[in-house]
């Protein structure tokens, strides 16, 4: 899954003191929910991602010294879940569900193709930094097979022109047009 | 204050009449399914029509949890009328609304006897698509938080434990463990912490039942722990769910908080010295800890990997102390079984697998969706009848029940009452409840080759056996769908799924060549028509069209 919220590339470390960094509050709030306990290192994470969009060194750093854990453990948790990522996303993020019934229905054949049109592996980024690939283990959505999630959304029924067109979407300058082709086509499918 | 029965009941009064005072209630399906096909915006436009109409006063519309039939998303379901649309637009609301008095919209109009509802039995899912998840008001009102006062004021715990052992009630997570025994082992450990975890971490590909009971009914799983906490003499509950699930999530963030609020988590519960905690505990996306205890290493913070087993967390779990780790459909089991009695519930399904279980069906069905039914039903019934039968006028080939853990059940067994046991005698196994249809477009060794590439990366990398064992099985199958296998690869395939499966440190690994041992029992001509003849039957794997292009 993708986290919530895409935020921008940080370009200086957020952790300096003169430009103290309001989302550092949630991390704090949720450290301090859990007593600063090292069993909270997985929440805390969590809260880092969700506010960061990735884990970025200066804050695994950051959460080491606070939990009292050491940093070989954070780098090592973080490494470990697929669900956590150590790179910024980029502006937009499609993940394609790998679940049984999902590959059954074909998202291979799908997955294939928009990794050749994108030019990119799963888990990578563009190098404009507009569209992140993601895969997922199962979505849980199985009911609506091929399914994936576009910017937080869960679609389903998808085919290969509709990826494409979202996907293009994107790319392309009016990117923020939500009423896309393709999201019509959608609603269609549904039915 | 603390809560009494009364007050319970004053809640269920309350929202029984608020809700009956509306002569039309409008149920929407909030779940995942229906919500990625815009329920949510077939609920607003619904709700704008009735303003527009000026029917505010008769008509309710309300969110509810999975009304089961995925398929044919957004459903509404219109009661008193028995009405159930399907694949409901937003532009359709005049048409619905203005049809309330009169005859039902036709084109929309969902059978109400098809074999699809008309042979479920609900017990766990007996409030999804009726109750509002979001509102405990709701659950309450279904009698909800009942069977806990029962528990907690009219019985012992070991009372609670004898009935949770008569119901014969087995573990729904998989394994099949007799849940009685679990609980028994908990309550006789000694120390005075013990734990209740509850395990959401739903991670097999192609299962989401327990993603629905937590969108559509959460405070029934919370009942359930809380009754477990009472019986095992635990005062501290965690779930562990996935983070991929952020609907469920959010739910059950919310009914925690709405349970601490009314009194029914908290301390002297009813009146009583019983105290019982929740807190959330969010996964990060690692197979593995779905064991259980991988899943203990995960809620304390560290690498989500297993340890040898004795000793059992049962004994030795969270933090060192007796943890009971239940199944949400299994906690999902429990209030039933409080406020029927264990008897009623041997009742239902087979000798030795009591009950009913939720399936979700999926790939190659027409009725994909949440189902369930008593244990014992065949094969047949739920992919033909409740399933309505493989889409397109292809032919069915196998099921596959477990995951990766599992197997594929092929037609000659369609007639098979499905419970733990002959599960397993045919190779597959019950898992968690997923179950995948396959037509004869699926290659079963690029499906074995799925399942193993999944193992593979799931695996934690602690013991050899698994690492390396399903990394080279995985080698050989691949070479196998190239088109570049040989004879002697068969061999070792079986040689090699003998050996990961009996050295292997947990679960995962024991389980891992299931898919391929299964497959190759029943599907071996596949196997040697891709090594043989270089020929993939389904037209799955491409070695025929690698082959030519290379020559």
């Amino acid at each position: 899954m993708t986290p919530a919220t895409a935020s921008p590339a940080l370009s200086s470390p957020s952790l300096s003191p003169a430009t103290p960094d309001k989302r550092l509050r949630i991390i704090d709030r949720t450290m301090r929910l859990h007593g600063y306990a090292s069993h909270a290192l997985i929440e805390t994470l969590h809260a880092v991602q969700e506010a960061f969009g990735y884990l970025e060194p200066d804050l695994m750093r950051y959460v080491a010294g606070r939990l009292k854990v050491p940093l070989s453990r954070v780098y090592a948790v973080a490494t470990f879940y697929h669900f956590f990522t150590l790179k910024p996303p980029g502006e937009h993020t499609c993940v394609l569900c790998k679940g049984t019934a999902c590959y059954i229905s074909g998202t291979a054949e799908i997955f294939r193709k928009v990794e050749e049109m994108l030019g990119i592996h799963a888990g990578e980024t563009t190098a404009d930094g507009k569209i992140s690939l993601m895969t997922a283990r199962c979505l849980g959505a199985c009911g609506l097979a091929p399914a994936g999630v576009f910017d937080g959304t869960v679609v389903g029924n998808l085919t290969l022109d509709t990826v494409v067109n979202k996907l293009q979407a994107w790319r392309s300058h009016d990117a923020d047009h939500r009423e896309s082709a393709g999201d019509r086509e959608n609603r269609n499918r549904c039915r | 204050m603390t809560l009494t029965i009364e007050n319970l009941q004053e809640i269920a009064k309350t929202e029984t009449d608020a809700v009956e005072s509306y002569r039309y209630r409008i149920n929407v399906c909030m779940a995942a399914g229906c919500l990625s096909c815009r329920s949510d915006v077939v609920k607003a436009s619904l709700e704008e029509e009735i303003r527009r109409q000026g029917k505010e006063k008769a008509c309710l519309v309300r969110g509810v949890g999975c009304l089961g039939l995925c398929a044919v998303g957004p459903l509404i379901d219109i009661s008193p009328l028995n009405v159930t649309y399907q694949a409901v637009q937003p532009s359709d609301a005049p048409e619905i609304i203005g049809s309330l008095t009169g005859a039902p919209v036709s084109r929309l109009l969902l059978p109400a006897d098809q074999p699809f509802f008309s042979r479920q039995k609900k017990i766990v899912l007996e409030n999804c698509g009726i109750i509002e998840p979001e509102r405990i008001e709701s659950y309450i009102a279904a009698g909800g938080y009942e069977a806990l006062y029962q528990a907690l004021r009219q019985m012992s715990p070991r009372q609670v434990i004898d009935e949770v052992t008569a119901s014969g009630l087995r573990g729904r997570g998989g394994a099949g463990f007799p849940t009685g025994l679990k609980w028994t082992t908990v309550y006789k450990a000694r120390q005075a912490v013990k734990y209740v975890v509850c395990n959401a971490d739903e991670g097999d590909p192609g299962a989401f039942m327990d993603r629905s009971v937590l969108e559509s009914d959460p405070h029934r799983v919370i009942e359930g722990m809380a009754i477990a906490g009472y019986a095992v003499g635990a005062s501290r509950g965690y779930i562990y769910v996935r983070a991929e699930y952020p609907l469920a999530v959010e739910r059950l963030r919310r009914a925690i908080k709405q349970a601490k609020r009314l009194g029914v988590l908290g301390e002297n519960i009813f009146n009583t010295p019983f105290a019982f905690d929740i807190q959330l505990r969010l996964g990060a996306g690692a197979f593995v800890c779905g064991e259980e205890t991988a899943l203990i290493a995960s809620i304390e913070g560290r690498l989500g990997r297993p340890r040898p087993r004795p000793p059992f967390p049962a004994e030795f779990g969270l933090w060192g102390c007796p943890t009971l780790i239940n199944n949400v459909e299994t906690l999902a089991n429990i209030a039933p079984i409080v406020r029927r009695g264990g008897g009623w519930f041997a009742g239902i399904g087979t000798e030795k697998s009591k009950g009913t279980k939720v399936f979700a069906l999926a790939g190659k069905i027409n009725n994909t969706g949440l189902i369930e039914v008593p244990m014992g039903t065949t094969l047949r019934e739920i992919v033909f009848d409740i399933g309505g039968g493989i889409p397109a006028g292809r032919r069915f080939k196998a099921v596959q029940t477990g995951g990766p853990s599992g197997g594929c059940v092929p037609e000659q067994f369609l007639d098979m009452p499905v419970d733990y046991d002959s599960l397993r005698e045919v190779g597959a196994i019950m898992g968690s409840g997923g179950m995948i249809v396959m037509d004869d477009g699926a290659c079963m060794v690029d499906v074995a080759k799925f399942f193993m590439e999944f193992c593979m990366s799931e695996s934690c990398g602690k013991c050899a056996p698994c690492r390396v064992g399903t990394t080279q099985l995985f080698g050989i199958l691949e070479r196998i769908t190239a088109g570049d296998g040989s004879i002697e690869d068969i061999d070792t395939l079986k040689e090699l799924c003998d050996l990961v499966g009996a050295t292997s440190l947990c679960g995962l690994g024991q389980t891992a060549p299931n898919p391929v041992k299964s497959t190759l029992r029943y599907f071996e001509n596949e196997y040697t028509a891709h090594v043989r003849r270089h020929h993939c039957e389904a037209g799955v794997c491409a070695m025929g069209k690698a082959r030519e292009a290379t020559t």
